[in-house]
């Protein structure tokens, strides 16, 4: 399974490529006639037209206050609240479309549309709230629930007003594509107002809005009101989400909302450097896409905007300093090396003491280990063993001699000792405190050994201090040359369950 | 009903009720799944997230076949859940974050893909992802004689597969969507199960968003199951009425598209959105007057527990006083005050006491008790010293802390417990604050005669 799901990883690697190089194709295209002059990179770089200068200051607030927003929503497991808002407006600007065109006046006036939105994003709120106090219902569901019905409604009363008069509703579109590029100093300045005044609240309610977040039941039995609290951050999403709406459309406020507080967990566990963080990263994606979808021809400033969030986001992911993937990776290769080196010198160390019970006057400082034995000692493969006895050698542990023997050094052989001496602390704890039969303690041994502390070292000592001889190594509690079989079945049986 | 039917026309609306029906039916067998697993909006997000599938399939073999924009959208559907879920294993962020990073990001692609090519070809996003559920009887193919709708025949298979999937690994999904890693354990791969389910959420959804439009098949993943959980705790319950709940809503829903706007003189109206509708009005039924949960039901039930319990504070009250005095009466202020009700609640009761015959208002307003309200109060009485005793003998309260816990108590003391209540506290008569503790009915009788 694991190796069909990293296939499939593979594959849809394979796809985004594919869908890059789409995009890319008509560019080549048409590259004769869109080349970039240094003249409209400086005009967009320097903010000299004034259309540009507007769309770049409204994106970039919107994102700034949508990432601070968001950050809460995520934490608060409604990430995407804001979907079902948006769905849940539709409904209401459509009623309030008909209400202005029956009325007589002009159906598209945009403070009644944008009212009727509020309304019914607010009774969208309000059932969202309802239905997650039901038994049973999750925030999911609520949100699945409210985000379709009232989608289908919009969807039906948009259906009627299509039959009024031909045409009379095209522009009801621009709220679910957004219209960024036509963008007015009017709507910047609106979107700068709501923006500043629902971070100011945000910022205002930090202490608050966080214990909801992380607890919300503690918050209510320290006297928070839970309710209220929750209104509240929605009623902030709310606010970003019409507002955003607007400008950049229905799909690129959700993105606006979620991927840059996703793209900051990846980056700090504390909640107030992500707040902070997840603002940054959304208000330069959003001025960076629209910075770059007005120095390119036909590249829509919303969408844009969200795929620089999710290059962000993609970046995080890779190389952020909390749960980033390059970090993890690096990690864990350097405790498989570490792992590695102590497996070899521990093996090295017991193969010295098995040609001992034959030889008793055998020094360990001089007696050497074909590598034909170690490599029998683990189910490693000879490759495997080569690399690990290299980085011994280059640490100073071991000495690879030319007739494919390995010695222990001064240093490599006091590190074996400890090695093997902690492993058997382990395995007496085992047989004599959790009454596990020797045959079994070498494995369960081999795993905890690694990330031994030292004080946990000393505890153990104490614990045993009857059964092992103070400063030497103890012998080990089964036969060595058993060791090999059973650690060899485990592991093959343990490779047969990854496989299946 | 005949203005209901005026529209009818059997040759369309049958055949739109009979696809609405397979769809829904279809989305929302998967759909129990989805929700238990926390993923209701799982349909959503692919309904955006196809987008680039549909752009890179028309790409790259330069046509608009169905076959290969059906492929290339269920396969970026897979790839939704796939990276929804390794985000969501690496990130630390819950499931609905990391679908809103993928599936945003995925439309915006597409969204980018078409634009760049929209010089050269004619892909309009409206078009290509959302067909219309009315429209559905307008292309046939002939199917052994008969000539079918063509979106019937895919959307039976659809309807097959799903169906012999839920039966076939029903114990399968339910323990991997309650308990993965007891699944795990017992022996099958919880994660594969993940992902054929995933799949076929994916051929669903995408094979109904190009012939119904994606807001049916959204809304039938999610609502009819919450509606179906809200009424019955069985997992098979729980698929047999959200399959029934569904199928209602596709026939009520197109019924109601082609009558309800005529009422307010148009013509009719989205089938699929009104679907949507209807099964939002189940939901919101259930949620209030449903059997188990309902809120309706709770709240009354909840009334009808408050009135007895204020009743019943007023009997052994006036129990109370009468023992203390036989010859002292309360009137309805006073009761009130002691009780700390306001007035009209306690004329209300006492009413109601009087009409059950339990109490007599006398003609200045004050209120005594009648021998059957005697009864009752000397049983309400007896409960409340006798859970005193034991709070005190058996569990060692402090005499100060057991009043409150008794008074709540003794409202839910039956006969039978108040006799073992008697057997277990050793002492005879007296409660810890030393009040009598009055005899049960008959015995009283009995020593008294």
């Amino acid at each position: 399974m694991t190796l069909t799901v990293s296939r499939l990883k593979h594959m849809s690697c394979l796809l985004l490529a594919v869908a890059l190089l789409c995009i890319c194709k008509p560019t080549f295209a048409e590259n004769d006639e869109s080349t970039l002059s240094t003249e409209d990179v400086l005009r967009v770089v320097l903010l000299r037209d004034y259309n540009t200068r507007v769309v770049i200051a409204g994106t970039g607030l919107l994102g700034l206050s949508a990432g601070l927003i968001g950050s809460f929503a995520l934490l608060r497991r409604r990430a995407l609240l804001g979907d079902a808002l948006s769905h849940a407006t539709l409904p209401g600007i459509g009623i309030a479309f008909l209400i202005q065109a029956l009325a007589g006046g002009d159906g598209k006036w945009m403070p009644g549309l944008l009212l009727g939105g509020v309304i019914s994003g607010g009774i969208g709120t309000l059932s969202i709230l309802g239905i997650g106090r039901l038994r049973r219902m999750k925030e999911d569901a609520a949100l699945g629930i409210v985000l379709s019905v009232f989608f289908g409604a919009g969807i039906a009363i948009l259906v009627l007003i299509q039959q009024m008069e031909a045409g009379h509703a095209a522009g009801l579109e621009s709220f679910i594509y957004g219209k960024t590029a036509s963008m007015l100093g009017r709507d910047a300045w609106l979107i700068g107002l709501a923006g500043f005044i629902a971070s100011l609240i945000a910022v205002v309610l930090f202490k608050e809005l966080r214990l909801l977040c992380f607890d919300a039941v503690y918050a209510r039995s320290q006297g928070f009101p839970q309710a209220f609290l929750d209104l509240v951050l929605m009623a902030l999403i709310m606010i970003v989400t019409i507002v955003g709406l607007q400008a950049v459309g229905l799909i690129l406020i959700i993105a606006l909302l979620v991927i840059p507080p996703a793209a900051a967990r990846f980056w700090t566990n504390r909640m107030g450097l992500m707040t902070l963080s997840a603002a940054i990263i959304g208000m330069f994606s959003a001025a960076i896409g629209s910075a770059v979808s007005a120095l390119f021809p036909r590249l829509p400033s919303g969408a844009t905007i969200v795929l620089t969030c999710s290059l962000i986001f993609l970046v995080s992911m890779l190389f952020g300093f909390t749960n980033g993937r390059v970090l993890h990776w690096l990690r864990r290769i350097r405790l498989h090396r570490t792992v590695g080196g102590q497996h070899l010198l521990r093996a090295v160390y017991e193969q010295i003491e098995l040609a001992q019970e034959t030889n008793p006057e055998l020094k360990p400082e001089t007696s050497v280990v074909p590598v034909a034995a170690v490599l029998a000692m683990r189910s490693w493969s000879a490759w495997e063993l080569k690399s690990i006895i290299r980085r011994a050698e280059g640490e100073g542990w071991v000495v690879w001699l030319p007739n494919q023997t390995l010695r222990l050094t001064a240093e490599g052989l006091t590190r074996a000792k400890r090695l093997a001496h902690e492993h058997r602390l382990w395995e007496l704890y085992l047989i004599t405190h959790a009454d596990i039969a020797p045959s079994k303690v070498d494995r369960d041994a081999d795993m905890i050994e690694h990330i031994l502390q030292p004080s946990m070292i000393a505890e153990l000592e104490r614990l045993l201090e009857a059964e092992t001889p103070l400063g030497q190594v103890p012998p080990s509690p089964h036969p060595l040359s058993a060791e090999l079989i059973d650690s060899n079945a485990n592991q093959s049986t343990r490779r047969k369950e990854g496989r299946s | 009903m005949s203005n209901a039917m005026s529209g009818w026309y059997w040759p369309l609306d049958g055949w739109i009720v009979v696809i609405g029906v397979m769809c829904a039916v279809s989305a929302s067998l998967l759909g129990n799944f989805l929700v238990l697993r926390r993923m209701s909006l799982l349909g959503d997000a692919i309904s955006h997230a196809v987008l680039p599938g549909l752009a890179a399939a028309f790409f790259l073999t330069g046509s608009r076949s169905s076959l290969p924009m059906f492929l290339g959208a269920v396969l970026v559907g897979v790839l939704t859940a796939m990276f929804t879920q390794w985000i969501r294993n690496t990130g630390n962020v819950d499931e609905g974050a990391s679908m809103g990073v993928v599936f945003t990001s995925l439309f915006a692609l597409g969204l980018i893909m078409i634009v760049r090519a929209a010089d050269s070809v004619d892909l309009d996003p409206g078009c290509v992802l959302y067909g219309a559920i009315e429209f559905t009887p307008i292309d046939l193919v002939n199917l052994s004689g008969w000539a079918v709708p063509r979106v019937f025949v895919t959307q039976s298979i659809i309807l097959i597969v799903n169906a012999v999937f839920v039966v076939a690994f029903y114990k399968e999904l339910k323990i991997s969507s309650f308990d993965p890693a007891l699944a795990t354990t017992l022996g099958f791969n919880a994660t594969l199960m993940h992902y054929l389910l995933m799949t076929l959420v994916a051929v669903t959804a995408v094979a109904s968003f190009e012939s119904v439009g994606n807001i049916l098949v959204v809304a039938m993943f999610v609502v009819p199951p919450a509606t179906a959980l809200l009424m019955t705790d069985r997992l098979r319950d729980v698929i047999l009425f959200s399959t029934l709940l569904a199928a209602a809503s596709a026939v009520l829903g197109h019924l109601s598209a082609i009558s309800v706007p005529h009422w307010f003189g148009f013509r009719s109206t989205s089938t699929a959105g009104m679907m949507a509708v209807v099964t939002g009005c189940f939901f919101v039924t259930m949620a209030l007057v449903g059997a188990k949960h309902g809120v309706l039901l709770q709240w009354i039930r909840r009334r009808g527990l408050a009135k007895q319990i204020t009743s019943e504070d007023v009997i052994a009250l006036l129990y109370r006083e009468e023992e203390r005095d036989p010859s002292a009466t309360l009137n309805m202020s006073l009761l009130g005050e002691r009780l700390d009700l306001s007035g009209r609640v306690i004329r209300k009761v006492v009413r109601a006491e009087a009409k059950a015959g339990r109490v007599v208002i006398g003609c200045d307003g004050a209120v005594s008790l009648t021998e059957a309200g005697r009864i009752r109060g000397r049983e309400l009485v007896r409960s409340h010293r006798l859970w005193e005793s034991y709070l005190v003998q058996e569990l060692e309260l402090p005499t100060d802390r057991i009043h409150d816990k008794a008074e709540k108590l003794e409202h839910f003391t039956d006969r039978a417990l108040r006799a073992r209540l008697n057997d277990a506290t050793a002492t005879g008569d007296r409660d810890p604050h030393g009040s009598p503790i009055p005899p049960e009915e008959d015995e009283s009788t009995t020593s008294d005669g």
